[in-house]
């Protein structure tokens, strides 16, 4: 057994096993509360940069398998668990955790009060902290040092992190509905399957491309992703955006999607104490006044107090179509007078319950409507 | 959407006795209900004929009515009450039942009521075999495939589509006989051949074997807006074959990945929509094969079940309330998370604890019982235990049962683990121990799941227990770290001495002088990620603890642990009642107890909850962490049983104040020498007496006292061991029938006291403050003493003891109480023969009559109790008004009559050959619950008590009569009447002839024993349903085994059963008042009202 510590920002240390490699890593700590699902949370792209702590105590039970990861690597800058399990037993499984976290260089740390930290990060907020596995002898100054000299993740954009490099394309499954364009900001296999099931022929963009060269391709609509980074970062990707709405032809986002359809209307973004992560969350559906447990990753949120604003850019009336019943946060965008739609959680629910579902088809509807 | 404003009234139904399948679960979840509809201003009137529930306290409810389940009765409350809404979803399949038969009478129409939380359709459509089979495929879902077979040809046509193995079922044998696995073809043959010779119908069931799946339950709520949560996920230790209730069950599932469990959320879900649950919860039960994840839909219950008490408190989620607030309009939206209070409770907890429940079985008292456990509930109870990991939760459950041999040893001689290896095929109770002992002893995880088939993970951790008992065993030195580590995994303090070879004081010692203390987490819904505003917490060995300081004085009142016979629901109504009482003074209430099914483990309950099992060392712990954050005034420990009893000088010894009866004085009334000295001063008799640790000196104590004997050990609840022994051949036995149970030692010897024939036997409880005494009630026996006084019937008040008794009896009460110092209550066992009073035993403790006192007469006695502990005086409370001016020696001429009539569990034990077990009553209780009638008259009570329990008296039929010798003479009246009423009368050869003699007309049958191959024997019509009524009094040892057939019979027949000619002259009366016509029906309420006025004429 190795010692590793955890060392947040403020100044607390927490002593464990090392977990995963030996190494240091530093990023935003954020806590994850879904008993099930751990291997789509280590490899969605929305967790870069963030040091990802599950409150669930036994992690790896079920081991890992190519099926259910939901990009080809996992994503998170340091993972703490309280009980590492000793073996997989699942039918699916391939690989054990273990393996799959040590093939992809995640440094972590087991066996430290996770509650405790939860509690901490819960009162406090979000904050930087290191995981520290290598070398025993460092002083817990210089482990603090490192820590506080990680960029914080307000102001950061890192699309162009997990963005594709170069644009491909997917077919369409079950017969043709038309054509999206989809901007990767850290996209999930879950949703490109969602996507493509229902007749989409997709074309999957770098997160730096440019509206015209969407436009070449002659979409039938646009998605925008999940992905990591503060929406405000993210000036380029908005007004594209913006140039893309102006076509009026459907738009949907998901996540950072939906924040950056919130700056495209010309609303604000702002950071949420410690985020929603966790795939029990309430959202209720103003329109329905059902209630939808989600699946939700999301640090930052579009800031509407009303349920009803006009876009201050002139796309005209933007309806605040879900919302968060924990903490009332805004989940989702619609607007009335042009096609576009967003949600701030996931539907794509990978993992997560499947209650929101429909809004693929809601998305298709709009596409076979437009046309 | 607010709640519905045409509901001003609702009848809600309670469960009845605890039965095993149903227990006190249904008292937690009925009491939340009738909380909330009467905080929402809605009248609520309540049925149940369970008195010993904390739902039938008269505050609870506007109407309360103890009267039997039956549709008859429940019409005539519909009658007099006229509710708007029945709720039917919160007293398990009891109520479900009752709300059907109801329907199906008219009577829902005739009083146009409206059923609330399920529909009828939704009832049919979830226990309607090929309706819930429709349901399930449309769901995406599989059932077990199955076909009927008349024959072998089609048989052989149906396995074929089946494949092996597959399970063979005979149509209706009794207890599933003839049922087997085969494996292979001739195993069918083999089986199906057997099969269908023994069924009358010549028709074997053939079904997909599904055996040594992994099995879930969710458990579901939705609202009427189609909302949809699922509360908790659960999955079973044991695979399927093994009843749930009768399984170690873990929460939340451990091991399905995220793409496994949403696809059973999603089967779930679409369910309760297509079953049509449209304002309440509901549960579902899942089975998946682990070679392929194909999954197949066991069954669903349309109602709050025995699982979702257990999820409400494995997660804080309050299934029940919701339920109750679905059922009248709201939304889940709509209502608030009590423990958040900020968040709606429209989302799906999340844990970051596990939470194991381990069953508590009783097959000790049923000796002749199978011990394999199947696809029938045997267990009588359960204990949840509360962990940051699974290994520390499993622990801790285990010793939460408080067994011997239920926590995991480790013995120093390492066996060859073969013949564990073979038991462990057969799951029975006893299955955890084997696995941990054969991996222990060198088994490998494969061998353990090739025997078991359970899931690789969970043998594991036991295999990591394993693990951490060796390198604990093998460390050089103890420190901090090691011990730190050992405890995260949930070993206790006396596990880890032993491994040391060093006492348990000296191992806690250790570990305190290392600062080493679990903290107190809490469970919270969410995994932390908003405040919890109720404190509910559990220990585990971790950095931060979260119980915060209160600046109250508190008391911590122990709770009485797993339910068992001898020991359940009426020792948490005592605690819930005491901290009722102290909450009202201001008090803070500290519970500890370990039972999820109980009302003291609901959050709302006391101040501050954990859910800890109740030993020294997980008390000693919560009590330090308590006493940390305020002034703790001591602890109550007479209220929780035995267990609670049981822990009172280990907390003296640690300097803990003990609140009430000191624990020299508890002590002074089980060490039979102190007793007796007690009894001389008092001027008082016990029947002749004497200790034994042996044979030899049993047989000096019966030489000197004479046959025949009652033999118990000291030290037990619920007459364990306890023995009528009538010549030296019995006691020879008795030694070795007993040995294996340890029960008798030098510190626990065996009393022997000399049998009193014939004598009434009385049960007193009463409350001493050290001045005064306040007698509660006396009971009167209907059973002569020799039949344990938890399994016999009793009437409040008295009715054949005299005025002049009653004093002598409460004079005699009150020099106990005196001797013994007792400081809030007292039981005392007197029997009464010949006008000669003995006391045969007093316990100053809570007493399982309690509740009923409390019912009968409107006395809450453990409330008094409690203030009395701490501090008060009988006389302030009577000037409060918390106890009447007179106490209950002397009741009014006028005052109702109260019976308590006990439930025995005997259909649920067959023996291994598929038999029921004896039904016959004797010194050890066996029963596991109890039911009360109340009217103006004896008769008619003990009519109503007959009916509540589920064996209704007949108004004509016919009746078998066999009687031993001595009982002959008294059972003359009795049957004369019977004769007199119409009753056909049967009889043996020898009880013929005596009533021939007496002029009484009946008819002679053929013996068991006796009966050619063409003949009927009484048990043949017993069985097939031509008697209606059953007397049969035990006799010698010939006659045993007849009468074990006519008894097993009757119990199998389902049909009521008198063995003892007390209970058949008491019943008499019932008899004639059954004919009469139906019930009339009073609430508790109302009988409170009249009370005020008999007592002021």
């Amino acid at each position: 057994m190795h010692k590793a510590h955890l060392v947040l920002e403020d100044g607390s240390i927490f002593e464990g096993e090392r977990y995963g490699v030996a190494g240091v890593t530093v990023g935003e700590l954020v806590f994850a509360t879904g008993m099930t699902g751990y291997q789509e949370t280590l490899t969605d792209p929305s967790y870069a940069g963030q040091i990802v702590m599950q409150t669930f105590p036994h992690i790896g039970i079920t081991g890992t398998n190519e099926t259910d990861a939901e990009s080809s690597k996992v994503w998170v800058a340091g993972y703490i668990v309280r009980e590492p399990s000793r073996i997989a037993s699942n039918y699916r499984s391939e690989k054990t955790l273990d393996q799959n976290l040590i093939e992809n260089n995640i440094v972590g740390i087991s066996n430290v009060d996770t509650r405790a930290i939860t509690l901490h990060v819960r009162s406090l907020g979000a904050m930087r902290a290191g995981i520290f596995s290598a070398d025993e002898s460092m002083s817990s100054d210089e482990m603090l040092a490192l820590v506080r000299a990680a960029p914080e993740m307000k102001g950061q954009s890192l699309s162009g992190q997990v963005s594709t490099s170069k644009s491909y394309r997917i077919p369409g499954e079950n017969g043709h509905v038309g054509k999206v364009a989809v901007l990767d900001l850290g996209i999930k296999k879950s949703t490109l399957e969602h996507l493509a099931m229902r007749g989409l022929e997709i074309e999957v963009f770098p997160a730096d491309i440019s509206a015209a060269e969407i436009l070449a391709t002659s979409p039938d609509g646009f998605f925008f992703s999940n992905g990591p980074g503060d929406p405000e970062a993210s000036g380029n990707q908005v007004s594209m955006l913006r140039e893309l709405l102006a076509t009026k032809k459907p738009f949907f986002g998901i996540c950072f999607g939906n924040q950056l359809l919130g700056r495209a209307l010309g609303f604000d973004t702002y950071k949420l104490k410690f985020g929603h992560r966790g795939i029990n969350q309430p959202v209720i559906n103003n329109e329905t006044g059902r209630v939808e447990v989600t699946a939700h990753n999301h640090g930052f949120a579009v800031k509407l107090e009303s349920d009803s604003a006009e876009s201050p850019l002139g796309f005209g009336q933007v309806k605040v179509s879900h919302r968060g019943l924990n903490d009332q946060v805004v989940e989702g965008l619609e607007c009335v007078d042009i096609p576009a739609f967003s949600v701030q959680y996931h539907p794509e629910a990978a993992a997560g319950p499947h209650d929101s579902h429909y809004l693929f088809d809601k998305f298709i509807d709009a596409i076979k409507e437009s046309k | 959407m607010p709640k519905r404003q045409d509901i001003k009234s609702v009848l809600v139904i309670g469960s009845g006795p605890i039965v095993i399948g149903q227990a006190c679960e249904f008292d937690y979840s009925g009491t939340q209900a009738c909380r909330v509809l009467q905080e929402e201003g809605i009248r609520v009137i309540l049925v149940n004929s369970n008195p010993a529930t904390i739902m039938t306290d008269p505050d609870f409810a506007d109407a309360t009515y103890i009267e039997p389940i039956t549709p008859e009765v429940i019409e005539a409350i519909i009658e007099k009450e006229r509710p708007d809404a029945i709720l039917p979803t919160l007293g398990g399949q009891t109520a479900l039942n009752a709300a059907m038969a109801l329907f199906e009478r008219g009577s829902l129409d005739k009083y146009g009521v409206e059923l609330i939380g399920a529909n009828v359709a939704a009832i049919k459509a979830g226990e309607d075999r090929v309706e819930f089979k429709q349901v399930v495929l449309n769901a995406g879902a599989d059932v077990a495939i199955s076909a009927v077979a008349h024959n072998m040809d089609e048989v052989l046509a149906i396995a074929n589509d089946i494949g092996y193995p597959m399970v063979v079922r005979p149509s209706f044998t009794m207890g599933g006989l003839g049922s087997g696995f085969a494996y292979d073809e001739k195993d069918l043959i083999r089986i199906a051949s057997a099969g269908l010779q023994a069924s009358p119908t010549t028709e074997v069931l053939i079904e997909e074997s599904i055996t040594g799946w992994k099995e879930y339950e969710l458990e579901l709520m939705r609202d009427k807006n189609d909302n949809s949560v699922v509360v908790c996920s659960i999955e079973n230790f044991d695979p399927v074959g093994v009843h749930t209730g009768d399984s170690i069950t873990v929460a939340p599932a451990m091991t399905l990945t995220d793409r496994e469990y949403q696809n059973l959320r999603d089967i779930a879900i679409r369910i309760i929509r297509d079953v049509g649950v449209d304002t309440g919860g509901c549960n579902i039960q899942f089975a998946v094969d682990p070679k392929d994840g194909r999954v197949i839909v066991i069954e669903m219950n349309p109602r709050v079940s025995r699982s979702s008490a257990l999820a409400s408190k494995a997660t804080g989620f309050p299934i029940a309330k919701i339920a109750a607030k679905l059922a009248i309009g709201y939304t889940l939206d709509e209502i608030p998370n009590d423990i958040t209070m900020v968040t709606p409770a429209s989302f799906e907890p999340s844990l970051d604890y596990i939470v194991v429940k381990v069953p508590r079985f009783a097959f000790e008292k049923f000796p002749a019982a199978d011990p394999t456990l199947t696809t029938t509930m045997k267990s009588v109870g359960e204990a949840m235990a509360i962990g940051r990991t699974f290994s520390q939760a499993l622990q801790k459950a285990l010793r939460s049962l408080e067994k011997r041999g239920s926590s995991f040893v480790f013995p120093a001689i390492i066996q060859d683990p073969t013949d564990l290896l073979v038991a462990m095929t057969t799951p029975t109770e006893n299955r955890i121990g084997q696995v941990q002992q054969a991996l222990w002893f060198g088994a490998s995880a494969d061998e353990v799941f090739e025997a078991t088939k359970i899931d690789p993970w969970f043998i594991d951790q036991i295999v990591l227990i394993n693990e951490t008992a060796r390198w604990f065993l093998e460390l050089e030195a103890i420190d901090v770290d090691s011990l730190k580590k050992a405890k995260q995994h949930g070993f206790s303090d006396l596990q880890l001495a032993k491994l040391r070879n060093i006492s348990e004081q000296d191992l806690r010692n250790l570990r305190h002088s290392f600062g080493l203390r679990p903290v107190f987490k809490t469970v919270d819904t969410c995994a932390g990620e908003f405040p919890a505003q109720t404190p509910y917490h559990y220990s585990s060995y971790e950095q931060f603890t979260e119980v915060v300081p209160s600046n109250k004085k508190k008391v911590i009142i122990l709770g009485s642990g797993p339910n068992r016979i001898g020991q359940g629901i009426e020792f948490d109504y005592s605690c819930v009642h005491a901290t009722f009482a102290l909450r009202d003074i201001g008090i803070e209430t500290v519970m500890i107890n370990c039972n999820p099914e109980t009302v003291s483990t609901d959050y709302d309950t006391a101040d501050r909850l954990y859910f800890e099992p109740l030993t020294l060392e997980d008390v000693l712990e919560v009590i330090h962490a308590e006493s940390q954050t305020g002034e703790l005034l001591g602890v109550m420990v007479q209220l929780g049983g035995q267990t609670a009893l049981s822990l009172a000088n280990g907390l003296a010894a640690a300097g803990i104040p003990i609140l009430g009866t000191t624990p020299e004085n508890i002590d002074r009334a089980e060490e039979r020498g102190q007793f007796q000295s007690i009894l001389d001063a008092a001027g008082l008799l016990a029947p002749a007496n004497g200790m034994a640790t042996n044979l030899e000196d049993a047989t000096a104590v019966v030489e000197r006292i004479g046959f025949p004997v009652l033999v118990r050990p000291s030290f037990v609840l619920g007459g364990r061991g306890m023995e009528i022994v009538y010549d030296q051949n019995s006691l020879d036995g008795y030694f070795d029938r007993i040995a294996e149970h340890a029960l008798v030692d030098t510190a626990h010897p065996l009393l022997v006291d000399r049998f009193l024939e014939d004598a009434i036997e009385i049960d007193v409880d009463a409350i001493f403050d050290g001045h005064e005494l306040f007698i509660g009630g006396v009971m009167e026996h209907i059973e002569e003493a020799g039949i344990h006084s938890g399994d016999s019937s009793c009437t409040l008040p008295p009715i054949t003891l005299s005025r002049s008794q009653i004093n002598r009896v409460a004079a005699a009460t009150e020099q106990i109480a005196r001797g013994l110092n007792v400081i809030g209550l007292l039981n005392i066992q007197f029997a009464m023969a010949s006008d000669v009073l003995y006391v045969l035993e007093a316990n100053p403790r809570a007493s399982r009559t309690v509740p009923f006192v409390s019912k009968a007469l409107g006395i809450t006695l453990a409330k008094a109790a409690a203030r009395v502990m701490v501090g008060a005086k009988i006389s302030e409370l009577v000037v409060e008004g918390g106890l009447p001016s007179k106490d209950g020696r002397h009741l009014p001429s006028g005052t109702p009559i109260s019976v308590k009539e006990a439930v025995l569990p005997f259909k649920r034990f067959a023996t291994r050959d598929g038999r029921f077990v004896d039904s016959l009553l004797g010194p050890e209780m066996r029963s596991t619950g109890e039911v009360m009638g109340i009217d103006k008259d004896f008769p008619t009570a003990f009519a109503k008590a007959q009916a509540g329990s589920g064996s209704a008296l007949p108004t004509e039929g016919t009746v078998f009569i066999s009687v031993a010798d001595r009982d002959k003479p008294q059972s003359l009246l009795p049957v004369r009447r019977l004769a007199q009423l119409g009753f056909r009368i049967l009889a043996t050869q020898g009880t013929q002839a005596m009533l021939e003699r007496h002029g009484i007309k009946s008819e002679a049958v053929i013996k068991h024993s006796q009966a050619g191959e063409d003949q009927e024997s009484i048990v043949d019509m017993i069985t097939a349903g031509k008697v209606d009524v059953v007397v049969n009094t035990p006799s010698g040892a010939d006659a045993r085994i007849d009468g074990y057939e006519i008894r097993a019979a009757t119990t199998a027949a389902d049909k009521p059963i008198f063995t003892t000619v007390a209970q058949l002259s008491a019943a008499i009366g019932s008899f004639e008042v059954v004919r009469e016509g139906r019930f009339s029906v009073k609430p508790l309420q109302e009988y409170a009202l009249e009370r005020i006025e008999l007592i002021s004429e």
